[in-house]
């Protein structure tokens, strides 16, 4: 599996897509908190890191969930455990 | 014979359009089958049938617009046997004029299954383009925005409501839920959303008064709780179907459950019966931030539920100031089913089950009839 940036970036992204389609990832700041730029509630927020998990095989801690704001964090934090 | 007629799947619904079915005449049905698929102005519903039998006449037609309550098709019971045709259904049929007759042919329709406009009711020409003219497709916004509209204005109409609010510590729930979800699987993890339905369907045991229907001027009460999860749509609008059985299900059956009715809502597939059955709401607004939710009862039921976002605050416990996450819980209730100091029984009911968590999880353990029912 490739997992440089830019692919998990997009991968991410489609993930997200599919729980909110209405997202323009054009649009989307990598950097800004996530749920402020896309409505995620509990229930669709826990739906993405367990797409997350199930495509990159990464265990996410819940205690970790706080540290995972922008979509550049969900990134660094696979990339970490990935390599 | 049994009749099998459009069910109403919600206050919010008068009619439906049959979208297509899932069974034909000759197949054996059992109960809870999904057997069509019915499209309402919020969503397309798998409608379920209630009776074993077997399917004898489909006398509506994909396509068609009915209200509620309509005969969709018939049923012959286990061990029945159809009855000879009656020919006085032939004879009732409207006549078509040849012009409509050979048109309807050009358009692969029957003519004698549509209702006509014509003298004594006969099928004209323009009968036959109306049925073929492609209905235009429904705004969904716009219909569900009626449909909201509709069912809200029926509620601050007709149900005297009155509110109350209570803030619950939640320190002990969430570490109970943190230390639970630790170590588990991300799949395998509760989210706090399932503790509260979990807290309000325990805490209803205590006033089922806030559990169930006015209809005809009286207040009958639910024998069991189905939590009408409120869900927002993307695109907006909202759905609140059926939890079902919340007082006697295990966490991790709920929250599978739970993750299960807000995709199919979301992907708009809902059964009959989670249209139907939500003996009353509970809405959750914390993840958008606010404090408090102050609800809007959804007819028939008698009360809703208000969860706000779990917030850190100030709070006084043992003499002593300390930071505490807290959650703001409010009642919306139907002053015809009950009062104020019941509606207050029950919010104190629920503070008092969120301090013990573990508890709330045992009591789910239990088998079902040592719990017997919440009424």
């Amino acid at each position: 599996m490739k997992t440089d940036r830019p692919t998990l970036v997009a991968t991410a992204l489609t993930l997200l897509r599919s729980i909110a389609p209405e997202l323009d990832p054009e649009a989307l700041e990598l950097a800004r908190p996530l749920r402020q730029q896309v409505d995620l509630d509990s229930m669709d927020w826990l739906n993405f890191l367990v797409s997350l998990h199930e495509r990159f095989g990464v265990e996410i801690a819940e205690s970790d969930y706080a540290r995972l704001i922008s979509l550049n964090d969900v990134v660094d934090y696979l990339q970490a455990r990935l390599v | 014979m049994i009749e099998f007629k459009l069910p109403s799947l919600g206050a919010d619904m008068d009619e439906g359009t049959l979208l297509t079915w899932a069974v034909k005449p000759g197949d054996s049905v059992h109960r809870g089958q999904v057997v069509a698929v019915v499209d309402t102005s919020k969503a397309a519903v798998d409608v379920e049938i209630w009776h074993d039998g077997v399917v004898h006449e489909l006398l509506v037609q994909p396509g068609e617009k009915v209200p509620v309550g309509t005969v969709l098709a018939t049923l012959l019971a286990p061990g029945e046997v159809a009855a000879p045709p009656e020919t006085v259904l032939v004879a009732a049929r409207h006549a078509v004029s040849p012009s409509a007759r050979k048109r309807a042919r050009e358009l692969g329709l029957d003519p004698d299954t549509l209702s006509g406009t014509g003298a004594q009711g006969s099928v004209t020409l323009a009968d036959i383009e109306a049925a073929a003219a492609p209905s235009a497709a429904p705004d969904r916004q716009t219909e569900m925005r009626k449909a909201i509209a509709a069912a809200m204005s029926r509620s601050k109409r007709e149900i005297p409501h009155y509110y109350l609010s209570e803030t619950i510590p939640m320190a002990n729930a969430l570490t109970w839920l943190l230390q639970r979800n630790e170590g588990r699987p991300i799949t395998e993890r509760i989210l706090p959303a399932v503790l509260l339905l979990k807290a309000v369907a325990m805490a209803l045991k205590r006033t089922p008064e806030l559990n169930g229907f006015y209809r005809d001027g009286a207040f009958q009460p639910a024998l069991a709780v189905h939590a009408g999860v409120a869900i927002s749509l993307r695109g907006g609008g909202l759905v609140a179907p059926a939890l079902h059985d919340v007082g006697v299900k295990p966490l991790e059956q709920l929250m599978r459950e739970l993750a299960d009715l807000v995709k199919r809502a979301r992907a708009g597939s809902l059964r009959s019966s989670e249209m139907s059955d939500p003996t009353l709401t509970v809405t959750n607004l914390g993840d958008q931030g606010v404090e408090s939710v102050f609800g809007v009862i959804y007819p028939p039921q008698v009360a809703l539920v208000g969860f706000g976002s779990v917030t850190v605050r100030p709070w006084v416990q043992d003499g002593e100031i300390r930071a505490q996450p807290v959650l703001c819980a409010t009642l919306a209730a139907d002053h015809r089913a009950s009062d104020g100091h019941r509606g207050a029984l029950f919010l104190a009911e629920l503070h008092a089950l969120l301090q013990q968590p573990q508890a709330l999880a045992d009591a789910a353990a239990l088998p079902a009839t040592n719990q017997g029912t919440l009424t």
